[in-house]
């Protein structure tokens, strides 16, 4: 085996999540915002994923499988990442909630005119 | 009684989950007298806890106990910081809900339960962080409270401000916090293990610290430094606080945001302070770079600032700038003398939060320039703003005085200068709204012509949080700040609590065989005379002589950073992980 395999999920991640925050430094719509905020987290599914992954394992579901047989994938990680989309779902959920209500509110979802804070 | 450990999350939890379930049909007497009930209770609990927390309470979740030193379950631990901190949370939530009986009308108006559960629902998530033992555990108690954070700080939903700062706030904590997670993940990969203690012992079996290592140190500090508002990852945190209603303003500044200065120290101590995690002398180095120019920055903001909250809230950042550097000598001293800053912090800026919310009630503005002069009746609220304002500035006997002299004298050397003009100047521009609002002195800070589109927010588009303005201030208003300021000076004064602190901190970091003595010191009372002082002459000159002290024109780039927008902020969060990484680089460099 190569080392190029090995490392390119984690590349991935790392490019996922800097691709998520250019799109969030830059963005001109609050919806995209919250968008590219869900792709920074995609990028920590990818790294976790990653992480326990194993060549020539299969899935840690133990119904067809006789334990120690085979190799399976780590499913920590796997906990992990569910974990982590349920967070995802709360927080796009009231993010985009707060975003009909700026909407509303301000008349607009453009970042660039949300010009009563500052300073 | 380690298996009462989760019960400190558990309580609340249940308390909101009834809350939401019966909200609809309760009279909101009721629902706020449940909302207290509970979280009072769950104080109750954590003072018993922390009484019994020597040796430190550890608990796995569900019995599932480490086998042959690897574990896959969930482990709480209770030692003194641990549950010092639950406590803290526990103590102030009731009192934020009390100060909300009468000072705020909840928007949702046909569910009286929406608000407690939501704030019963901040409890669970803050003690939860408090007592996790487990890196990917703090990480979902991490959101928890983020997320009510947010929903707390954009509860007034019908308010273009309040949405505003709730979704910034949203959107950097949120990315900080999945950095965490990424750091974690990256933890996990080279140990295998999630509880803290147990990473920092396989990191060490590993051997010196790689760049894997680094980039999980750099990952991991971000998101518990977006929490802590440390410059440049602060951003977040004058637009949120200035927004949010005020109960929940007391309870961010005065426990969430130390809880990311706990993280900080929890995760150095226990996971990357071994032979395999970072030198001692690079995270001396990014801690003390960071925390001095988020005291720097924190105190001159918080000087320009007219709209109250806004100023209170770069108070705050100010003072974890202080917090970060005593932590950052990773000394006993430095733990010491910070936890019981936080204590007396958490109490005197509560307090002056509460106080600046019977202003917004009673005159539906919060902007200095604008209420000059106008709550001269209000004789109680006054003496009790300057009182906090006293304490800010580290008035013996004041908790955050004994705080600041003990973390000043770890700290040692020029840092200390630090202290003393960051804690005078935060103090001086609240004496400064104190003489001002209060007694009416000086001139009129007149509007310049064309003024209007200053680089500033003022105070005066802020709703007031009763559905009408206060006649007269109800008597819990008053009450809660005074129990707080009460509070905030037992820290101090109380013989024996500075000790039990010390001790506590001891046992959790050096298993008590290291022993600190924890006491008022000459030169310690000294500078914190010499900050009152201070602080009070900076007043006395903004309020005699506004031109001296005004903002010049030279400040106006440091202004024009704190923007607003969203995508600026996040653009800083990147360019604080690079400098993070770039302090800490040597430790890889040489290893």
């Amino acid at each position: 085996m190569t080392a190029v395999p090995h490392v390119l999920p984690y590349l991935v991640a790392v490019w996922v999540f800097l691709a998520g925050a250019y799109g969030l430094a830059t963005s001109r719509n609050l919806i995209h915002a919250v968008g590219c905020l869900s792709v920074c987290q995609a990028a920590t599914y990818v790294l976790l994923l990653a992480v326990g992954y194993r060549d020539g394992a299969t899935a840690p579901v133990f119904s067809d499988v006789e334990p120690g047989t085979r190799p399976v994938v780590d499913p920590v990680v796997q906990a992990l990442a569910l974990t982590d989309v349920v967070v995802g779902a709360t927080v796009t959920a009231l993010l985009l909630a707060l975003v009909v209500q700026v909407a509303k509110r301000h008349g607009t979802v453009d970042p660039d005119e949300l010009t009563e804070l500052r300073g | 009684m380690r298996h009462l450990l989760p019960l400190l999350v558990a309580v609340p939890l249940l308390g909101a989950a009834l809350l939401a379930c019966v909200g609809r049909v309760v009279p909101r007497a009721f629902a706020e007298a449940v909302g207290c009930a509970v979280s009072a209770g769950t104080a109750a609990l954590a003072v018993v806890l922390l009484l019994d927390a020597s040796p430190p309470l550890v608990e796995w979740a569900g019995g599932w106990e480490p086998v042959a030193g690897h574990s896959v379950g969930i482990v709480l631990v209770g030692d003194g910081p641990g549950l010092g901190m639950a406590a803290l949370v526990s103590l102030l939530t009731p009192a934020a809900l009390a100060y909300s009986w009468r000072s705020f009308d909840a928007p949702p108006r046909g569910n009286a339960g929406s608000f407690p559960a939501l704030v019963l629902l901040f409890q669970a998530g803050m003690c939860g962080f408090a007592i996790a033992g487990d890196l990917f555990n703090a990480f979902v108690w991490f959101e928890l409270m983020s997320v009510v954070a947010y929903a707390l700080t954009g509860h007034r939903v019908e308010e273009a401000r309040a949405v505003q700062g709730a979704l910034t706030f949203a959107v950097v904590n949120s990315l900080g916090a999945y950095a965490l997670l990424m750091g974690i993940a990256l933890l996990y990969a080279r140990t295998g293990e999630l509880a803290m203690a147990e990473i920092g012992r396989e990191l060490d079996a590993y051997g010196p610290p790689d760049a894997l290592v680094l980039a999980g140190f750099v990952l991991v500090l971000t998101g518990l430094l977006v929490k802590a508002a440390a410059v440049p990852f602060h951003f977040w945190l004058p637009d949120a606080h200035a927004v949010a209603p005020t109960p929940v303003c007391m309870l961010l500044s005065g426990v969430m945001v130390e809880l990311g200065v706990f993280g900080v120290w929890r995760v150095l101590g226990t996971v990357f302070s071994g032979p395999g995690g970072l030198p001692a002398a690079d995270v001396e180095r990014a801690l003390m770079v960071l925390g001095a120019l988020t005291a720097a920055i924190g105190a001159l903001m918080c000087w320009y600032q007219r709209h109250i909250k806004r100023l209170l809230a770069y108070s705050t950042i100010a003072h974890t700038g202080l917090f970060l550097l005593g932590i950052g000598t990773l000394t006993l001293e430095g733990d010491d003398g910070v936890a019981l800053y936080v204590v007396g912090h958490a109490g005197v800026k509560a307090a002056l939060f509460a106080c600046t919310g019977i202003l917004l009630d009673r005159f539906g503005s919060v902007d200095e320039h604008v209420l000059h002069g106008r709550a001269r009746p209000l004789r109680g609220v006054a003496v009790l703003f300057t009182a906090g304002a006293l304490g800010l500035a580290g008035l013996p006997p004041f908790g955050t005085a004994l705080g600041k002299s003990v973390t000043e004298e770890a700290v040692g050397g020029p840092l200390t200068v630090v202290y003393v003009l960051a804690s005078a100047v935060t103090a001086g521009a609240v004496l400064r709204v104190a003489a001002r609002v209060f007694l009416g002195l000086g001139p009129r800070p007149q509007e310049a012509a064309g003024d209007e589109g200053a680089y500033e927010t003022t105070g005066s588009g802020e709703e007031p949080e009763t559905r009408q303005p206060l006649s007269r201030v109800p008597d819990t208003m008053t009450a809660v700040p005074a129990v707080l300021l009460a509070g905030a000076l037992a820290a101090g004064a109380v013989p024996g609590f500075a000790d039990a602190v010390a001790r506590a901190m001891s046992e959790a970091t050096t298993a008590g065989l290291v022993q600190t003595s924890v006491h008022w010191t000459p030169v310690g009372v000294a500078l914190g005379l010499v900050s009152t002082l201070l602080a009070v002459g900076l007043a006395a000159v903004a309020v005699v002589r506004p031109k001296l002290l005004a903002p010049p024109a030279r400040a106006l780039p440091l202004r024009r950073l704190q923007s607003g927008h969203v995508g600026d902020y996040v653009a800083w969060l990147l360019v604080g992980t690079t400098v993070l990484g770039v302090l800490a680089l040597p430790a890889v460099l040489t290893g």
